[in-house]
């Protein structure tokens, strides 16, 4: 399901089947300064409902800015964001998330003391219905619910066979299990577009192969977008249809694979310039 | 007058409640724990002073060195013996263990000089004077006021100049940033984590003998409520931070008094503690306190 | 005990909590009808309910959410008075003891409750020290106004004062229920160690079912990544509202029953010390461990008791004792025995 970007009426790129879609999300002249430092400026970016895109960039560039400014976790001081067609100007983390983005964390940020499954359950919080009568009383609403979340959790925690860590503290997981579980927590919440910020660090090459094909697959199956940030050139450039390159918080460049690999600006941001002889 | 008066007994308070807040600022800032023995130190302290003078007839000066240097090899052996053995534990461990030093200190006091109280002797009266009275009688400020003040003062501007310009201060500021760096650049860390408890204990005992010779009554329990107002100063000022501790101090002291002459004795410590609130709802992390935003 | 194999952990843990506690009530009443406890430790057991659901509820807020309060004492104290004087309000209507006792350690949880929903706001603006300093402050605060308060009742109804029991111009046939710093007085002793036991099976209950729900998980998940929680959806102020609010409804209905325990009490019983002598019993449990908090509430109760061979050095006896406990359950040789407890080790494992 790798296809061709083609131009869109607003003039933005997207892969040729979201073409006829209206895409997942859209950042207009985004920004945002720390202290009179631009940490992002002037950053826009278009993804297809189905797309997978790439964000690279040398170390400090801004990339985790731009996922923090899109869950606002920081709040842009320039710009707009786009999410299906909705502006999400005010809006909290709690409420992009219901409105459609889940994320990962370059530093993992798992519920350390909760199981794996809980984990997972949290995810799904804004799904369940009951109030908290009902959990305290065990009200039919709880075992009804509980038992649906039990199932789902199973079934996405299945997607990279942890079922059988389900009762294990996450805390306790190995590095590459505490990556994917991430990921799987994110997926919980029913996300329009998912954003993993360097799902491959620390992987070995086998790994790394296999967390591509379940990026793919989690495309397939819940068909969503996904943005991610990698240091991995070959996965970057084997999975994504779209990339973003962004150096001291600016684009430098942004097309296909081919395209990039070929981009003298981005070959100089990331060795440096060519003495002139 | 009334008004003047009442704001030299805030601001003579307020000292008191600042060289005290400085000891859980100082031991907060570079242990990352709630010293909650600090104010039952200040009782040792007025012991200490009491019992040299009352007893023994000292005379008030090496009384109250004594005092000093029984406090401050206090504060170490209490850091050793307590607090060292718990510094990877979680924080929280380290209160629970704090407030069982603070229980001792209490009880064994109780044990070595009894529930009943002690009169504080009255050191600062001159020629049987215990203030000057200025404007034909109108208003009459207390040697006690006076001393009090400028042993804030003092203290105040010796631990600017010592935190900023000496090697032992440098490492201070060090281990308080940062333990694990201090370390690998040399420094000691727990022989300042133990200098920082002993300076604190040190003011305890100062503060202490300036207490009890402004409300000359010596117990047990004489230490635990000026403690928590201390501790709530540092918070109030931004805890951690030297000049927080300063005006939290001062600002509590002048506004308990204030609300004991104006709104209702009773309520004063309620008036106290609203305002701290109010504060804080304001301004989360104190007066001067520092933001620290997380990286995500 | 094939069955108890099968069940989740958690749900396992939990009967094994309550079982605890049942078997506990069974021998004491045991030991009450064969008259084998000493009238001192009699004494002490209704205490010791109340202090274990003081335990259990301050650990929704320590151990669960992951903010210290130093004000849970408050709480209490709001529970205690407003039980006692809605006792005294019903003594006509409600003619049975134990309804009476019910229904106004009810009103006594609701205006806990009630009084939490103002200390939220702050709860829900601040972290960490600065929080604990204000939950400090208003326990402290709670304490002043209380002492500070006159209530009578006579045939016309209810008079508040505050300034003293004269001026409330009582009737003849009027009765003092609150005297400022004099406390409230004349309490009917309606509280039993049956009461207590029952109102610790209520506390259990919700408590355990409400971690064990989708509340708890994200209460729990706020407080092991606040963000990472925020990033899923979690909405910060409702849940932890819910937690706070739950655990002073909880320390409401203990207060209530510690109050009419005593024929008369006073605000400067639930002072700061007693915010901390609870606090020792949540962390010295474990926390986020309710079985933990009702195991360290109950033995710590008792142990002054137990220490009264020591006379006079027993509170300095029972300092050493707390201090060397935090000592050794925090050295990490002892750790691993006291894990195998469930004791003590601070929220390294899943709550319990």
């Amino acid at each position: 399901m790798f296809s061709k970007l083609v131009s869109i009426s607003s003039g933005a790129m997207v892969p040729d089947r979201d073409a006829d879609k209206s895409p997942i999300l859209e950042c207009i002249g985004l920004g945002v300064t720390f202290g009179g430092l631009k940490a992002v400026e002037n950053f826009n970016l278009t993804i297809g409902r189905t797309e997978i895109a790439g964000l690279i960039g040398p170390n400090g560039a801004g990339k985790t800015t731009v996922f923090n400014l899109l869950t606002k976790v920081y709040q842009p001081t320039k710009g707009t964001i786009l999410l299906d067609g909705r502006d999400t100007h005010g809006m909290s983390t709690t409420q992009v998330n219901r409105a459609g983005i889940a994320r990962t964390f370059q530093n993992i940020r798992l519920f350390t003391n909760l199981t794996v499954e809980d984990n997972v359950k949290v995810g799904m919080n804004n799904a369940m219905r009951y109030n908290m009568w009902s959990g305290i009383f065990r009200l039919p609403g709880f075992w009804k619910e509980e038992k649906v979340a039990h199932e789902r959790a199973m079934e996405l925690l299945s997607i990279f066979d942890m079922q059988d860590m389900a009762n294990a503290r996450a805390g306790s997981l190995p590095y590459g299990a505490q990556r994917r579980l991430e990921i799987v927590r994110a997926l919980a919440t029913n996300p329009g577009l998912l954003l993993l910020d360097e799902p491959a660090a620390g992987m070995n090459p086998s790994e790394t192969a296999e967390l591509m094909e379940n990026i793919r697959k989690i495309r397939d199956t819940f068909q969503i977008a996904v943005l991610l940030i990698e240091h991995d050139m070959n996965l970057v450039m084997n999975i994504c249809e779209g990339i973003c390159v962004l150096n001291f918080g600016q684009i430098i460049a942004k097309g296909s694979p081919e395209e990039i690999q070929s981009n003298a600006t981005v070959v100089e941001a990331y060795l440096g310039k060519k003495k002139e002889a | 007058m009334t008004i003047l008066s009442n704001l030299i007994s805030g601001i003579s308070l307020g000292s008191i409640y600042a060289i005290i807040a400085l000891g859980y600022t100082m031991v907060y800032g570079i242990a990352k724990m709630l010293n909650f023995a600090h104010g039952d130190v200040i009782m040792v302290g007025g012991y200490l002073c009491f019992c040299t003078t009352s007893y023994l007839g000292w005379h008030p000066l090496p009384a109250v060195l004594l005092a000093i240097v029984g406090c401050t090899v206090l504060g170490i052996v209490v850091e050793r013996l307590a607090y060292k053995p718990l510094r990877s534990a979680p924080s929280l461990a380290v209160l629970i263990t704090a407030i069982g030093v603070s229980y001792f200190l209490q009880n064994a006091a109780l044990l070595l000089w009894g529930s009943d109280p002690k009169v504080f002797p009255a050191f600062f009266s001159f020629s049987g004077q215990s203030g000057v009275a200025l404007l034909g009688g109108q208003l009459n400020i207390t040697y006690v006021a006076m001393i009090t003040v400028t042993v804030c003062l003092v203290i105040m501007l010796a631990l600017t100049t010592f935190t900023g310009h000496t090697k032992m201060g440098k490492a201070m500021r060090a281990v308080s940033e940062d333990k694990g760096a201090a370390q690998l650049m040399g420094i000691d860390v727990n022989f300042t984590i133990s200098m920082t408890f002993a300076i604190g204990s040190g003011l305890a005992a100062i503060a202490g003998v300036l207490l009890c010779s402004t409300y000359p009554t010596l117990m047990p329990t004489t230490g635990s409520m000026p403690g928590i107002k201390a501790f709530t100063a540092a918070v109030f000022g931004g805890i951690g931070s030297t000049p927080g501790a300063l005006l939290g101090g001062l600002l509590l002291g002048v506004i308990q008094i204030f609300a004991q002459a104006y709104v209702s004795t009773q309520l004063s410590d309620a008036i106290v503690f609203a305002v701290l609130i109010v504060v804080l709802l304001v301004k989360p992390t104190g007066l001067l306190g520092r933001q620290v935003r997380e990286k995500v | 005990m094939e069955k108890l194999k099968r069940m989740a952990p958690s749900t396992r843990s939990s009967f094994i909590t309550y079982g605890m506690v049942i078997v506990a009530y069974a021998v004491m009443e045991a030991l009450l009808s064969g008259g084998l406890l000493k009238s001192s430790l009699k004494g002490l057991l209704v205490p010791i309910c109340a202090y274990v659901v003081m335990a259990v509820s301050l650990n929704l807020t320590v151990g669960i959410m992951g903010e210290l309060s130093l004000g849970h004492a408050g709480f209490m104290s709001v529970g205690a008075f407003t039980a006692v004087i809605a006792a005294a309000a019903l003594e006509s209507t409600v003619t049975s003891g134990p309804v009476r006792l019910a229904v106004s350690m009810a009103i006594g949880g609701v205006a806990a409750g009630l009084v939490s929903l103002i200390v939220v706001v702050p709860v829900l603006r601040l972290q960490g020290d600065y929080l604990a300093i204000v939950t400090l402050a208003f326990g402290e605060i709670i304490k002043n106004i209380i002492n500070c308060v006159y209530v009578g009742l006579d045939g016309e109804g209810f008079h508040f004062g505050m300034k003293d029991a004269a001026s409330l111009g009582l009737a003849a046939d009027g009765k003092m229920l609150l005297q400022g710093p004099m406390g409230a007085v004349g309490i009917q002793k309606l509280s039993s160690f049956t009461a207590g036991f029952l109102l610790i099976l209520l506390t259990l209950a919700v408590a355990l079912n409400f971690i064990h729900s989708r509340a708890g998980r994200a209460v729990m998940a706020l407080r092991d990544n606040r963000i990472a929680a925020e990033s899923v959806g979690i909405s910060p102020s409702r849940y932890k509202m819910m937690a706070f609010v739950t655990s002073a409804v909880l320390a409401g209905l203990a207060g209530g029953l510690y109050a009419m325990n005593f024929s008369s009490i006073l605000a400067k019983k639930f002072d700061f010390n007693t915010s901390i002598l609870i606090l020792v019993f949540v962390v010295l449990g474990g926390m986020g461990n309710i079985r933990g908090s009702v195991i360290a509430a109950a033995a710590l109760t008792v142990l002054p008791e137990l220490l009264r061979d020591f006379s006079d050095y027993r509170m300095l006896v029972y300092a050493i004792v707390l201090i060397l406990v935090m000592l050794f359950t925090n050295n990490p040789a002892c750790k691993t025995v006291f894990a195998r407890f469930k004791l003590g080790s601070p929220a390294k494992k899943e709550a319990v």
